[in-house]
């Protein structure tokens, strides 16, 4: 057998081999190379199989051949493979970056330990994606969480501990509903493979058991999915832990929650019953569009701007939250490609506010002062992706907001459309509010401001380029996004 | 044969002259409709090139008879004013009016509504820096009520379109019936640009205010562009025969009264378009035939008389009738010119005005319209009075104003002597203009009968002025304001509404108290809640938001409840 066909065991294997390595380099000189590589190799591994699953369709492959329903299969359709891309994307993107950005953040012993931890979480999100296995998935789900709290509690603040503590009880609420949900579904249907729980599912309907089951689920992933309002956790994690922690968290840990969601409702569960049966759109569509409202305006008041780009992550995770409430395809492709979206435009905004904080010590709104000037790159890339935030037309934004739209009024939804327009109308004022602190007025003086280095410089730029690219070459995002709402069953 | 899209040239064209300095602008400019009409010549008989754009597909180019008809007419009267704008030439204007001309090759050679929306805005911003080139307050103030109505114009043709598309019908440039909310939006835009009576005052208000050279283009250009799209789009609709009817007299009395030279040409060139209007809306062979004939010799003779008005503008910098005469002592190019134009925008025999007019009005006789045909024979004698004889009297002619200006610069005798050949030679020969035209033509201008009722028409025309001259009836040379439709919004609405408001300030101070305090209300609970320290801001306790888990929990586990009832 070829190493191609053991791709999907690889794309797990590699960091997860990787991160006990990097704990055994005492220097971080070495262990960040490494951690480095890794993730390379990882994400060399998501384009391979993007590759393979457009090529030849669907891949099922089964761990240590063994079939299910006793072995552990992974499945790797349009949908995860689309996020497999943006989680070990993300990673090779940021991780270069992390030596200078956590400098100044985490103690020079913790560094190695911060990139074996980095390496698990991301083992812990690519294995949660790639599994075809309900109970596999939980299992990668509190590695990739525990490993979570760790980098969150990393921060250099002292409430960054508390953040952690937060998240750490919050993140196993999450959990156990999620937990216990598949605890139900597996003592009605008796298997725990996702394929033959759908099969088995579709017997089951009308069920209390099963509809209790759902209900679970649906909470727990909308936890770690940060929906509001179950998204008390976020704001402060993403506000204190180290800044290219964000900037990775950002981009792909509440997706993975996003990715949770898609799955069970469309797949697992079934959009027959999740709609019909359990009128889920009445939960997520009104939470969705309220997330949108309460994210935008708190984060128009905030002075700490990763903490109001944290709160813009709740807006916009709303809009996703909305788009797989619709039900329909346009809905999906809108609610999939704007967790990828999303991912690219929040993680350049997260570097960005790396930078910052790597040159002035703090992020706030008095330190972006005349930044406009000082730092022409790292602010033009803030400008660029905070229009994408807002969803001018040919960046990424627009491309799910426009999906988003035509999809609310394919559902016939035409004031969820309005309500959808009107919040990015909001995101107009908090990105703006930035852009004229840095542009029009004046630096204080007796600060001495350089260009962030090249390091952090260049992962940011390519993100930034990327939302101006995926906003005008839509096939890759939009194109895979179609072809996995089909694969979900739900047709245009 | 090679050719690329028409416009592109003017847009390279336009580019290369914005970049360029001097001589060299200078032949760009005059060498880009040039270039353009060798890629006409080239283009004619091929296929429609199109692009896709956002799943559409749109027909850049398609050409037929019609289009390039009004192809190379729009080529020469760009080359002309080209010419005739090298007495001054600045970048704005040249740059202007070769980014207008891309417009107009780009409207009439678009094979679809989309296409066509595209260059339909593109028209009026790039006009509307021809006015504002003048630099005068006036010429600011009227720029800006151009760029609105031009705007609304492309507005109402956009909400068409997306009606039509709306309604999955097909977006070609084929004949729409005036049937429908989308036909009516679409015929309501073109109306605008067209000078529809009651959409008309765009003309006369921003035509004289433009630069000399402006004037001469934006009255070539943008109104007959909207004549190529009627014709296309609405030929043979029965209302515009009466459009057509009454926007060729009621312009009549206002270019009687009318002090401004150029407004009197602006009024004018209503009346004309008039003719043209009712053309396409008797729909015969003849009579569409007889529109575009006319169309092209208007576009020449109506340029020329323009440009002698220009002439005189730049020379004595006045325009009014009551501040010139006698100008024909040191401008004598410059009054032969003119009087040609005016010969054949009154129809003179030999004249290029004589060959096509009359089309238009045996159409009418035969399609049985026998009082449009009254009221065009009323208008056509109108035009002489007004256009044929007043314009040359009172600038060239009349009482001496003492002015001894110089001869118009050599540029502009230039442009107006290549005006002057095309009136007289399509006068003469008349098959030149025949041969291009969409329909195969029998008419024959030079009888016996059609050359002495025209001359009989011209002469009691002549009488009546020197009627009114003798009887001292006539208003001249006064200047004066006349109220026009304009009226309504330049005067009487901003009235209105400031008594209104005045009237209902008390109500309307407690309306705006009311609507403050509501604001400021809504403000201060957003921030109560969103700002900082707010209850979405807070930092969160664990309890809070363990609540509100188990709540959407409830809510979810409830809503399966709800459908068992």
């Amino acid at each position: 057998m070829s190493i191609v066909e053991h791709l999907p065991a690889l794309q797990v294997a590699v960091p997860l081999l990787a991160a006990p390595l990097c704990a055994m380099m005492i220097r971080p000189s070495i262990a960040w190379p490494f951690a480095v590589l890794a993730s390379w190799i990882t994400f060399a591994i998501s384009v391979a199989l993007m590759d393979q699953v457009l090529t030849h369709g669907t891949i099922v492959y089964n761990m240590g051949g063994w079939s299910p329903p006793w072995g552990i299969s992974y499945v790797i359709d349009p949908l995860n493979a689309l996020l497999l891309l943006l989680v070990s994307g993300m990673a090779a993107i940021i991780m270069p970056g992390v030596r200078l950005g956590i400098g100044v953040e985490v103690t020079f012993r913790a560094q190695r330990l911060f990139f074996t931890v980095a390496l698990l979480s991301l083992t812990g999100m690519l294995g949660i994606v790639i599994t075809g296995d309900a109970f596999n998935l939980y299992v990668f789900l509190e590695i990739s969480s525990l490993s979570s709290y760790a980098l969150v509690a990393m921060g250099a603040d002292r409430r960054a501990s508390k953040a952690a503590f937060n998240y750490l009880i919050q993140g196993t609420i999450g959990a156990t509903f999620i937990l216990i949900g598949i605890g139900l579904v597996y003592m009605m249907t008796g298997t725990l493979n996702m394929a033959d729980m759908a099969d088995r599912l579709t017997d089951l309907h009308g069920s209390a058991t099963i509809q209790a089951a759902f209900a679970f689920i649906l909470v727990g992933a909308g936890i770690k999915f940060a929906m509001f309002p179950a998204h008390a956790w976020m704001p402060n994690a993403y506000t204190y832990a180290p800044s290219l922690v964000s900037a990775f968290f950002g981009a792909t840990a509440t997706k993975v929650g996003a990715y949770i969601l898609i799955r069970f409702i469309y797949n697992v569960f079934g959009a027959e019953f999740a709609f019909d049966e359990m009128h889920v759109g009445w939960v997520l569509i009104p939470l969705g569009l309220a997330g949108a409202f309460v994210g935008s305006l708190v984060a128009i008041w905030q002075d700490d701007l990763k903490r109001m780009l944290a709160y813009s992550s709740v807006a916009q995770i709303g809009y996703v939250a909305a788009a797989i409430g619709l039900g329909n395809h346009d809905g999906l492709i809108a609610a999939i490609v704007h967790v990828f979206n999303h991912g690219l435009m929040k993680g350049a905004l997260f570097l960005v506010m790396a930078c910052v904080i790597l040159r002035l010590g703090k992020a706030d709104m008095t330190s972006f002062r005349g930044l406009g000037k000082r730092m022409p790159v790292t602010m033009g890339c803030f400008v660029v992706a905070g229009l994408s935030m807002i969803g001018v037309p040919f960046t990424v934004g627009f491309i799910s907001k426009w999906y988003l739209i035509l999809g609310a009024l394919d559902a016939g939804m035409w004031p969820v459309a309005v309500l959808i327009v009107m919040s990015s109308l909001l995101s107009i004022i908090y990105i703006w509010r930035v852009v004229e602190v840095a542009y029009f007025s004046d630096p204080p003086d007796d600060v001495k401001v350089q260009e962030a280095p090249a390091m952090l410089l260049v992962p940011t730029l390519i993100l930034t380029v990327l939302c101006i690219a995926f906003g005008v070459a839509t096939k890759i995002t939009v194109g895979v996004a179609g072809l996995a709402a089909t694969s979900l069953g739900v047709y245009p | 044969m090679i050719s690329v899209a028409p416009f592109l040239i003017f847009l390279v064209g336009a580019a290369l002259a914005m970049v360029a300095r001097g001589r060299v602008r200078d032949v760009i400019a005059v060498a880009t409709p040039v270039v353009g009409a060798i890629n006409l010549w080239a283009l004619d008989g091929s296929a429609p090139m199109t692009v896709m754009l956002f799943g559409h597909e749109l027909i850049l180019v398609e050409v037929d008879r019609l289009s390039m008809l009004f192809g190379w007419l729009f080529h020469l009267a760009v080359f002309v004013v080209l010419v005739y704008n090298l007495y001054r030439p600045t970048k704005l204007e040249q740059v202007s009016i070769l980014a207008y001309g891309a417009s107009t090759m780009g409207a009439i050679f678009a094979g679809d509504l989309l296409t066509l929306l595209l260059f339909w805005e593109g028209l009026g911003l790039t006009s509307v820096f021809l006015v504002l080139a003048r630099g005068t307050r006036k010429a600011e103030r009227a720029a800006v009520r151009y760029l609105m109505l031009q705007v609304l114009s492309g507005v109402l043709l956009m909400c068409g379109i997306i009606v039509l598309i709306n309604q999955g019908r097909s977006l070609a440039m084929a004949p729409l019936e005036l049937e429908g909310l989308a036909a009516w939006l679409i015929f309501l835009s073109l109306g605008i640009k067209a000078g529809f009576p009651l959409l008309h005052n765009w003309i006369t208000d921003t035509y004289p205010e433009a630069t000399e050279t402006g004037t001469v283009i934006m009255s070539a250009l943008t109104t007959k562009t909207s004549i190529y799209c009627l014709a296309s789009l609405f030929p043979g609709t029965e209302l515009l025969i009466y459009i057509g009817a009454t926007m060729t007299v009621f312009p009549i009395f206002y270019a009687v009264l009318e002090d401004d030279l150029r407004r009197v040409l602006s009024y004018s060139l209503i009346n004309q378009l008039g003719f043209m209007i009712t053309g396409i809306g008797i729909g015969t062979e003849l009579a569409i035939n007889g529109a575009v004939a006319h169309a092209f010799a208007h576009v020449m003779y109506k340029s020329l008389l323009f440009m002698s008005m220009g002439a005189v503008l730049y020379r004595t910098g006045k325009i009014g009738a009551s501040e010139l005469g006698g100008l024909y002592r040191t401008m004598p190019k410059t009054t032969i010119m003119c009087i040609i134009g005016a010969a054949s925008i009154s129809a003179f025999p030999l004249f290029s005005g004589f060959v096509a007019k009359a089309m238009v009005m045996s159409a009418a006789l035969q399609g049985g319209y026998d009082w449009v045909w009254i009221a065009l024979l009323f208008a056509s004698a109108g035009v002489l009075h007004h256009a044929g004889i007043k314009i040359p009297f009172f600038a060239f002619f009349g009482h001496d104003s003492g002015q001894r200006p110089k001869e118009a610069p050599k540029p502009m005798l230039i442009a107006m002597f290549i005006a002057s050949v095309m009136c007289i030679g399509i006068g003469v020969f008349p098959e030149l203009l025949y041969d291009q035209l969409p329909y195969p033509v029998t008419y024959e201008p030079y009888t016996f009968e059609h050359v002495l009722t025209q001359l009989q028409l011209l002469l009691f025309a002549a009488l009546c002025f020197v009627v009114l001259r003798v009887t001292k009836l006539e208003p001249h040379e006064r200047p004066s304001v006349n109220l026009d439709i304009e009226w309504t919004y330049r005067w009487l609405l901003p009235r209105a509404g400031r008594w209104a408001y005045v009237k209902l300030g008390y109500f309307a101070n407690h309306l705006r108290q009311l609507s403050q305090v509501g604001t400021q209300g809504t403000v201060w609970l957003v921030k109560l809640w969103h700002g900082p320290g707010g209850l979405f801001a807070r930092d969160p306790l664990i309890s809070m938001a363990s609540l509100a888990v188990v709540i959407i929990f409830t809510l979810v586990l409830l809503l399966d409840l709800i459908q068992g009832y």
